[in-house]
């Protein structure tokens, strides 16, 4: 077969092209620049949304900073160690203090704790190991529901149930009024939780000869123990916080008590009394005690989520 | 109750380096006709298997045969499934003589589970515990039997020997278990399962997550085992039962297909589902 | 085998698998029974409420009727009550609270899933975040002090002049500060942490092929982003909208000190108000005689069952995306 030989290709003469390339037509010219013009115009659209998204973070985040400034400025002149030792001061009389506020506080959580954390570890474990049954998911829903009720409805089941029929007000009203809240936080924190254990933890436990209650306790739920901790400092540091369901439970006192049953004063119902009151004094107070409220709120939920980091080792069953 | 008069398996002549040869040793468990579902499923079916005391038997067959459903059924773990259930008889042999079908009605699971020791595939020591009590969890349990804490110590550093632990771990015993590495907590899990003093100890596929170091040292250990324990071992390495057992049940689809010494089932298979499994033509 | 200590378990006779070891049936039982009632302690206690809110309110129902809803007269003397105006101020400052907390919230979930550089992110969703901390009261403390003046000095008189908005009925009429347009501002920056971090939540969930596909067809981030990630993300996001809805319509506090507290259906964002949950706050201990009483509690009856539907249409939502959306 014979090959032409290479330099003949190569010295070919080349083809002309049909068409002569042409300058672009006026309709050409004015689709090329419209199609510039919006491609710019997408762009710089883009870089407006983007800078709008930039604002509205700026946006969000400008009430909280304020307010932080403000408690701090206003709050923090009157905190001092009078706040936490000193008795409220009759009207008038610039300093005192919220002592019995912050123990009032104290055990209105304490008794919340009380009841929501054995309610809701116990109902939390109860969703995780029965899933998927018709009772386990209606109550997981209804614990939602439960967790969206206004807290001023709660405490009006709170004032119905243990305030009316004794004719008093009690800090034990108050304390289970704020367990109540507690009780859905609780639950999906230990059901989540209880739900990270692997099964094959529990298997080894039954494989030893441990009963299932006895795994569920001392192996499950000893495991799970850390986020649940968790769970349950969250659910405190937002209860500690609330008013409204002691504003007819528990209902504030001016003086020194820590009797169960009897009204109890509470920082929260404190601030709202001194924050609504015409003085000035009072004003300056509301503001220490915003102050240390919300320090608390916030060292509870701190504490939460760094002190329970796991710690394992020692201590058996 | 039935009397301890079970077959006795004549010395089987074992092939090279498969252990010592036991003269005449009865069935510490044994299944007869034992079928188990998962619901309406049969994983295992009609299976009757015997194995002897001091002994190492070995399950081998390819994934999904229901080896480790067979071997669940030993200590009544597979009820703990829901929807699980179990049909057929399993007889387990006392120390002190006595043989007893495990599924009898007045038979109480956790006891079972108390002389039956087991093993998982993935090494699970309890990570809220040291490494001390851990070995210990199992004695716990035992209530009003439970030996007094003196002798928890002293059954805590036995069983960390038997598990060729203890070297390792003896000066951190407080410490945390989940430190410990992948073969040292399956050999802890090992040590744990002792600890009970179970007539006998299953495996399930023990050596699946651990590097081969680690899987020779736990192929040793299950190879001393022997010497006062019945062993059962689910693998799907078939050089390691090979290596480590006595005898070698082959399961195929549910059902036992051939059991025998271990060096006659890999030399001279009887069925020709095993020979076509142990020469590869299906895994 | 004789080396490891065999307890008496042997000793105490032959069938020792016959006796089960500590009665574990019976433990395993009260075990069972133990953690179902505790569970049932929640439909229990949701039940309770209900009886408890709806029995104390039954005299205020039979006495007023449906009326009671509709009716502006609130009338503790004449022993009137009519629960319109706290309706109508719980609808308008929620409903305005969403208007302004809405796009401010998808907007700093589009900037934290999307734009957001990665020392930036965590601070400013911490910060975010934290708004859900502050108790309600002190929000309200603020609100008082703060807010209320700022809107009074500044705010108002520039919707009202400035603007020009004074002539129109929602901007008209005297601005002495707590108003309805306080109450939703307060609402607006409460809420607005709970719609950002569902939104945030169920951005994140839209699948990578959803936003590479739109990419690959040459749009620009942002148009990825309006034409890909939001459509698909609508239902969870709306969900998260009216998880914060609910939210608002409960609020006691912090309401109850910036709204004015006055019986009063007004078209003005200016003038005062009433919610529903502030107005059983602030009159219920001074409630004269039993039919105020049980006014305060319809009007607390009311709350619940709207704030029960609402918060029902939220949990559907939300969780009816969840179930798709997972990547």
């Amino acid at each position: 077969m014979t090959v032409p030989p290479p330099s003949a290709a190569l010295h070919a003469p080349v083809p002309s092209p049909t068409r002569q390339p042409q300058r672009p037509s006026g309709r050409q010219r004015a689709f090329a620049e419209r199609t510039v013009r919006k491609i710019r115009r997408r762009r710089a659209a883009n870089v407006a949304m983007v800078g709008l998204t930039y604002l509205a973070a700026a946006l969000a985040t400008v009430p909280l900073v304020l307010i932080l400034a403000h408690l701090l400025t206003k709050g923090a002149s009157s905190v001092g160690l009078d706040f936490f030792t000193q008795m409220p001061k009759p009207v008038g009389d610039a300093g005192g203090g919220m002592a019995n506020a912050i123990v009032g506080t104290l055990i209105v959580i304490s008794i919340a704790a009380a009841f929501g954390l054995p309610v809701g570890i116990g109902a939390g474990l109860y969703l995780a190991e029965r899933r998927g049954t018709p009772l386990a998911t209606t109550v997981r829903f209804l614990s939602d529901v439960l967790n969206g009720l206004p807290s001023i409805v709660i405490g009006i089941f709170a004032w119905e149930f243990l305030v009316r029929p004794v004719r008093h007000f009690s800090a034990l009203a108050g304390g289970i009024a704020l367990g109540a809240m507690m009780i859905p936080l609780v639950t999906r924190a230990t059901e989540e939780m209880v739900r990270t254990v692997p099964t094959s933890l529990r298997e080894a436990a039954l494989a030893l000869g441990y009963p299932q209650w006895r795994t569920s306790l001392t192996v499950v739920l000893r495991t799970a123990l850390p986020g649940i901790v968790t769970g349950a400092l969250v659910a405190l540091a937002r209860v500690a916080g609330e008013t409204a369901p002691l504003l007819f439970t528990a209902f504030g006192n001016q003086f020194w008590s820590t009797a169960l049953d009897e009204p109890v004063a509470a920082l929260p119902l404190q601030i709202f009394t001194y924050a609504i009151s015409p003085y000035d004094e009072w004003h300056a107070q509301a503001w220490a005690g915003a102050l240390v409220l919300l320090a608390i709120v916030l060292v509870i939920s701190l504490v939460a989520r760094f002190a329970t980091r796991a710690r394992y080792g020692g201590g058996g069953d | 109750m039935v009397a301890a008069t079970e077959a006795r398996t004549v010395a089987p002549s074992l092939a090279a380096g498969q252990g010592p040869s036991v003269a005449v040793s009865p069935a510490r468990v044994l299944t007869d006709g034992l079928g188990a579902f998962f619901g309406q499923t049969p994983a295992v079916r009609g299976v009757s298997l015997k194995c002897y005391d001091r002994q190492v038997t070995a399950i081998i067959g390819p994934s999904g045969c229901g080896k480790s459903t067979l071997l669940r059924c030993l200590n009544r773990m597979h009820e703990t499934v829901p929807g699980a259930r179990v049909s057929g008889r399993v007889e387990l042999l006392a120390r002190d003589g006595a043989a007893q079908d495990i599924y009898a009605r007045t038979v109480d699971p956790i006891a079972v589970r108390r002389h039956v020791g087991m093993v998982f595939q993935r090494p699970t020591p309890f990570p809220t515990m040291s490494i001390r009590d851990n070995v210990a969890a199992g004695l716990r349990v035992l209530g009003r039997s439970a030996p007094p804490r003196r002798e928890v110590e002293e059954i805590v550093e036995r069983a960390l020997r038997r598990a060729a632990l203890w070297d390792e771990v003896k000066d951190r015993l407080k410490g945390s278990a989940t430190a410990l590495s992948g073969g040292q907590q399956q050999r802890l899990c090992i040590a744990r399962a002792l600890a009970t003093a179970p007539e006998v100890l299953l495996l399930d596929e023990p050596t699946a997550s651990l590097d081969p170091i680690s899987t020779q040292r736990v192929e040793e250990l299950v190879y001393e085992l022997r010497r006062d324990m019945t062993v059962v071992v689910v693998t799907h390495n078939m050089q390691q039962a090979a290596r480590v057992s006595d005898r070698t049940a082959f399961m195929l689809a549910g059902e036992l297909v051939e059991v025998s010494a271990t060096g006659d089932l890999f030399t001279n298979p009887r069925d020709e589902r095993t020979e076509a499994y142990i020469t590869g033509r299906f895994g | 085998m004789t080396e490891l200590a065999a307890p008496a378990r042997t000793a105490a006779g032959a069938p020792a698998l016959g006796t089960g070891i500590e009665g574990s049936p019976v433990g395993d039982r009260i075990y069972r029974v133990s953690i179902a009632a505790f569970a049932m302690a929640v439909p229990l206690l949701l039940a309770a409420i209900a009886i408890a809110v709806f029995a104390a309110a039954w005299p205020a129902f039979r006495t007023f009727g449906p009326g009671f809803l509709t009716s502006s007269r609130w009338d503790a003397v004449e022993g009137a009550f009519g629960a319109a105006p706290a309706i109508y101020g719980t609808l308008v400052s929620s409903f305005l609270a969403l208007l302004l907390a809405t796009p401010l919230a998808i907007g700093v979930a589009i900037f934290l899933s999307e734009f957001a550089p990665g020392w930036l992110r965590q601070p400013v969703a911490f910060l975010v975040d934290l708004l859900a901390a502050i108790p309600s009261v002190v929000y309200g403390l603020w609100g008082i002090f703060v807010l209320v003046p700022l809107l009074r000095t500044h705010v108002m008189p520039f919707l009202a002049n400035t603007l020009g908005l004074g002539r129109t009925p929602l901007f008209s009429g005297p601005a002495y500060g707590p108003s309805m347009l306080a109450a939703g501002v307060v609402l607006a920056i409460m809420v607005l942490p709970y719609i950002s971090a569902v939104a945030r939540e169920v951005l994140l969930a839209v699948p990578r092929s959803q936003r590479e596909a739109a990419l690959a067809l040459g749009a620009t981030h942002w148009e990825m982003i309006w034409g890909a990630v939001l459509p698909y993300a609508r239902s969870g996001i709306v969900g998260g909208v009216i998880l914060g809805l609910g939210r608002a319509l409960g609020e006691t506090m912090a309401v109850t000190m910036v709204i004015g507290n006055r019986h009063e259906i007004a078209a003005s964002l200016f003038a005062p108000g009433y919610t529903m949950a502030s107005l059983i706050a602030n009159e219920f201990s001074e409630a004269t005689g039993d039919l105020h009483l049980s006014a305060l509690m319809a009007v607390g009856a009311t709350l619940f069952a709207i704030t029960l539907v609402v918060n029902a249409i939220a949990r559907w939502l939300v969780w009816s995306v969840s179930r798709e959306g997972a990547p």
